[in-house]
């Protein structure tokens, strides 16, 4: 009897050791930890888009979609690097500080925390993309299109990556348009189409007759398309769910860099890094152009395009002025990374106070 | 500060679109109450609704099938309830609470296969009249029906339960299912009824959400909607009109908080954020100042199961 119990015990400890390092030495497992759901054709979505050219680059990948930005973001990450993950990315900001604090208990496993700014251990690298290259082009587009010279705005919650949108968007905007004012509403929420859309409505009451969004769902250009006015696809092409409002979308392309860093694990290369990609490295894609932009605004966007990605133009180039008037870009010189990351004060021409 | 005339009129208008759901599952909880009956599934059966709406449009392309779809299913998830509580005689609460969790498992569940898909457009009447009256048109055109008879419901529902020989019974059997039962009234029959008709109110309520106001089906849409709706029938005392002013002020204040952004006024978010459960308190409080009154307006039997012991 006892024989049997010890046999069988050590067969099953090497099974399991066989099966474990047959697993490591095997192929790479990745896994996605998603904030909303993968059909919401957003921010998520587009993820998923890039997990599944994971996929077809050969990489097993799992993904759990839906996590909150809590305790539960913790007990995922530890049960996905529990269950033999190699590599696993965070989506959301949310996730930044149970990123790094799973990371710490495993430290062979490879963290990708996307658009926070931790990395305190040597395991967690994070990446994001300057979708504010984008907001200039969409800003650019508004600034033109835009009959009342009101633009309206549907912010998420106010940290810098959604201020600097705004900025961005605004600066555009003012110059093609001097006279146009871009009025903002604070949703506080990535994903709630029901609060989008009444946020989008208040908007239009104001006399917005062009809405941008930094949230995900399509909601608002739902409500654009019903109310007959333009707005812009956030993260994926949404122009099938509003073909007349939707003018462009700027795309979030994460396709290649997850390629490249579940690549980079499975050739023993991979190392922790700050990666910042914009339009020139393909992260940012604008989708095709509707037709009813004039063609001279087409050209001028395609050209703004270009520029942006051999970085000819920059999206804050100064003279920048904030709501007070006080300078933050002099003349001739460009915003720099660190003044982009903590970018928390409006531009010039930007209605309302930063909620705090 | 400038407030345009006509802004006051498109604040009003879509405050009105957002207290829909509210005043279609209310009316109908209204009902169900006034028969004797708590079902506290609301939320699950407007849930059930929402789904079964827009499940119903992406499959079969049509809105009038949703639309009956979405009603039907609503009667027949309260149909589990109305057998549970009117046949096997469980307690009403826990079984209300059972039908709301359920519904939204279940909606979740079938629910998978519909996220990220648009909705189709549902028509509004009198489009052409939208600009014709400054204030008052963006209120009087340019709505779905579903709108319109939200709006007429209160008053149809006030009609029945006043003047109408059904309303009567409905109401006898909510205050006393005893004398109503030895008066040869199917104290049972009209409580299933009762049960029933609200079920379907509940599901177009839902319907409204997924197909008309957010024109698609996301997890947990009714976003707890159904338990304002059963609140706004304690606020109403029981009584439909009141209904159509408690919907106006809790679908107004979800509303306010962006249009005050908009326009400039600066106060907190989370203030405006908060504004609607410090509503629920201060009207809870002034209601209940007046208990005798509560008391009077509440139907009798009111949660209590009826048996009919011959």
């Amino acid at each position: 009897m006892h024989k049997i119990f010890i046999r069988s015990f050590v067969s099953s400890l090497v099974l399991l050791f066989t099966l474990t390092v047959g697993a490591v030495a095997k192929d790479v497992k990745a896994a996605f930890v998603y904030i909303g759901p993968t059909g919401d054709h957003g921010w998520t979505y587009q993820h998923d888009v890039g997990r599944k050219a994971v996929e077809d680059a050969g990489f097993k990948t799992t993904y759990v979609e839906g996590v909150p930005e809590s305790a539960d973001a913790e007990r995922v990450l530890r049960q996905l690097a529990n269950s033999g993950h190699d590599i696993i990315f965070t989506t959301s900001f949310g996730y930044m500080n149970p990123t790094n604090k799973v990371a710490k208990e495993f430290p062979n496993v490879k963290f990708e925390h996307a658009t926070g700014y931790k990395r305190e251990h040597s395991n967690v690298s994070t990446y994001a993309a300057r979708f504010y290259e984008g907001r200039t082009i969409l800003g650019t587009i508004a600034g033109t299109m835009t009959k009342s010279n009101v633009i309206g705005y549907v912010a998420s919650f106010p940290i810098p990556e959604v201020i600097r949108g705004i900025n961005s968007f605004t600066l555009a905007a003012q110059k093609v348009n001097p006279n146009i004012k871009t009025k903002i509403v604070w949703a506080f929420t990535w994903y709630d189409p029901g609060k989008e859309a009444e946020a989008a409505k208040a908007l239009i009451d104001q006399g917005a007759d062009v809405i941008a969004q930094h949230t995900d769902s399509t909601a608002i250009v739902q409500i654009a398309e019903k109310a007959g006015i333009y707005a812009f696809g956030q993260a994926s092409d949404m122009d099938k769910f509003a073909p007349k409002a939707v003018l462009t979308s700027v795309e979030n392309n994460w396709g290649p860099y997850y390629v490249d860093r579940v690549k980079a694990v499975a050739n023993g290369t991979w190392s922790q890094k700050d990666t910042w990609h914009g339009i020139g490295d393909g992260m940012v894609v604008i989708s095709g152009l509707d037709s009813q932009m004039p063609a001279d605004l087409q050209s001028k966007v395609k050209k703004l395009q270009a520029d942006l990605a051999s970085g000819k133009v920059h999206s804050f180039t100064g003279p920048i002025y904030d709501q007070k008037g006080n300078l933050m870009v002099a003349e001739g010189k460009t915003a720099d990374d660190g003044m982009l990351a903590g970018m928390m004060t409006y531009v010039k021409g930007v209605e309302g106070d930063i909620p705090n | 500060m400038i407030i345009d005339i006509n802004f006051v009129g498109l604040i009003l208008a879509s405050i009105m679109a957002s207290a829909v759901p509210l005043i279609l599952a209310s009316c109908g909880e209204l009902i169900t109450e006034r028969s004797g009956v708590l079902n506290l599934g609301v939320e699950g059966m407007m849930i059930i609704g929402a789904i079964s709406g827009f499940a119903l449009m992406t499959v079969t392309g049509s809105l009038i099938i949703a639309v009956f779809g979405a009603m039907l299913a609503g009667v027949l998830i309260s149909t589990i309830f109305a057998f549970l509580t009117q046949t096997l005689i469980t307690n009403h609460v826990a079984t209300g609470l059972a039908l709301t969790i359920f519904g939204i498992g279940i909606s979740a569940m079938i629910g998978k296969n519909f996220v990220g898909i648009p909705g189709k457009e549902f028509p509004i009447l009198f489009e052409s009249l939208k600009d014709t009256i400054p204030i008052l048109s963006p209120i009087l055109f340019g709505h779905s029906i579903v709108f319109y008879f939200a709006f007429a419901l209160p008053f149809i529902t006030n009609y029945f339960l006043k003047k109408t020989k059904l309303g009567l019974i409905v109401r006898a059997v909510g205050d006393s299912p005893v004398s109503a039962s030895n008066q040869g009234i199917n104290v049972r029959l009209v409580r299933y009824m009762c049960i029933l008709y609200g079920g379907a109110m509940c599901g177009l309520a839902g319907a409204y959400l997924s197909m008309i106001y957010t024109p698609q089906w996301i997890e947990n849409m009714t976003g707890g909607r159904g338990w304002i709706a059963l609140a706004l029938v304690v606020f109403s005392t029981w009584n439909p009109i009141k209904i159509l002013i408690g919907a106006m002020i809790f679908g107004g204040l979800t509303i306010i908080q962006f249009h005050m952004q908009a326009v400039g006024v600066r106060i907190p978010v989370q203030f405006l954020t908060a504004l609607p459960y410090i509503v629920t308190i201060i009207v809870l409080v002034v209601i209940s100042r007046d208990s005798r009154k509560i008391r009077l307006s509440t139907p009798s039997s009111l949660g209590k199961s009826f048996y009919k012991d011959n």
